[in-house]
């Protein structure tokens, strides 16, 4: 019997539109859309798409209870035996609609789940315990090298049968202990991979240890009105005309600006570089991602000490971690040269 | 530092220690479906929340409602 799928995607991908399109609510269409069309290729006789239901990225993750509650129960008309979400290569608010829905099918219709993602899509660590997420490259160049993992794996869960490792599947480490046989025991294994350490030669732990980044949380602001506070944007807030040329997505650069003279934001000095929301909002009044106009009210009015006389801008849209981190040491180094107290951080 | 975003989960998963959520991707410190005024308002309130964010003492991860 054909294995039934549905399949889940964004507004992009079903070719309704970009940004500007990215508050589109759930639909479904019947039969394979977009990157189902490789899926099928891939899938021969033995699978069928069934349905693709399509949700608008900034729709889903507003109203992320509801829209999970209406794909899922489209879903459920078609009676799948798998889904499949994505892939969604880099893309965060993608990433993290296809980690809900993949993990709400798991959860609720109790069947198995592919979904695709770039390893550092918030997606993954939000959802890799929950469904299998099949690594793929940043971008949708990388479709076909994505989706012939993610069906082969697609089938070998639909057909039950057992799975290998999350290297020999392809698939992001769910952090699943199972138990198998070794030939060595384990205070031989453990003493071997001492041994190899000392050396500085290659070896593969058995037990990685999970990486948390995490900070202490700041001691509280004392006192307010005498505080200097600082704005820090990853939603691409710079002046009209994008000076330092900061990249619409992927950005290798921050930008610093000064805030002399400035009172309000507004079409005729600022815009965003940002290539990953719908800019309509943002450049009709650029204060709604980075609010200058009620921070200078407010120290006028002595409600705060001192607003920073620069702010700091990149564009937070596939931003690589690496790049990100590099960005933070030295937007920091710098606010605290300049004593600046506390920073309000804004992200779209 | 205070993180003042729309999609908190993401905000929670990068490590922020003070969160204030926000109102729209597209918009987080506004709403173009107000007037000038109500949505300057609007403003003003995430940011005194941000601002009692920062002065209030936190052991962990904080989701400012």
């Amino acid at each position: 019997m054909t294995i039934r799928i549905v399949h889940f995607i964004n507004q992009f991908f079903a070719g309704i539109g970009g940004e500007e399109k990215a508050d589109h609510r759930p639909e479904v269409r019947e039969g394979a859309v977009g990157p189902g069309i490789a899926f099928k290729e891939a899938f021969g006789e033995e699978a069928e798409i069934v349905a693709t239901v399509v949700c608008g990225d900034s729709y889903f993750n507003e109203n992320m209870a509801a829209a999970v509650d209406e794909v899922i129960s489209m879903m459920e008309n078609y009676r799948p035996d798998l889904v499949i979400c994505g892939p969604a290569f880099n893309a965060g608010r993608y990433g993290i609609a296809c980690g809900a829905v993949a993990e709400t099918v798991v959860n609720r219709l109790g069947i198995p789940v592919v979904a695709g993602m770039y390893p550092e899509n918030p997606g993954v660590d939000m959802y890799k315990k929950s469904a299998y997420i099949i690594e793929t490259s940043k971008t949708a160049a990388g479709m076909r090298k994505a989706v012939t993992p993610m069906a082969r794996l697609a089938l070998k869960l639909a057909r039950g049968e057992e799975l290998g490792s999350p290297e020999e599947e392809g698939y992001i480490p769910r952090g699943i202990r199972k138990n198998q046989f070794a030939a060595e025991r384990g205070s031989k294994r453990a003493v071997e991979m001492l041994l190899k350490k000392l050396e500085g030669e290659e070896y593969t732990t058995e037990y990685p240890m999970p990486v948390f980044d995490r900070v202490a949380p700041a001691a509280a602001i004392k006192d307010i009105k005498k505080a200097k506070i600082a704005l820090v944007s990853s939603g691409g807030p710079v002046p009209k005309g994008n000076p330092d040329r900061i990249e619409s997505s992927s950005a290798t650069k921050f930008g610093k600006y000064s805030l002399q003279w400035l009172d309000d934001l507004n079409p005729g000095n600022s815009e965003t570089a940002h290539g990953g929301y719908d800019p309509v909002y943002a450049n009709e009044d650029l204060d709604r991602v980075l609010p200058v106009d009620v921070l200078r009210e407010m120290e006028k009015a002595g409600e705060i000490g001192s607003l920073h006389e620069y702010w700091y801008a990149t564009v937070g849209n596939g931003t690589s971690v690496a790049n990100a981190r590099r960005f933070a040491t030295e937007i920091a180094k710098e606010l605290n040269v300049a004593g600046v107290d506390a920073v309000i951080l804004t992200s779209t | 530092m205070v993180h003042v975003c729309t999609i908190v989960p993401i905000s929670l998963t990068v490590g922020a220690n003070r969160i204030v959520p926000a109102v729209a991707i597209p918009h987080p410190l506004g709403n173009p479906s107000l007037g000038r005024d109500d949505e300057k308002k609007l403003r003003r309130k995430l940011i005194e929340k941000a601002l009692n964010a920062l002065q209030t003492e936190v052991s962990g991860q904080t989701v400012f409602e």
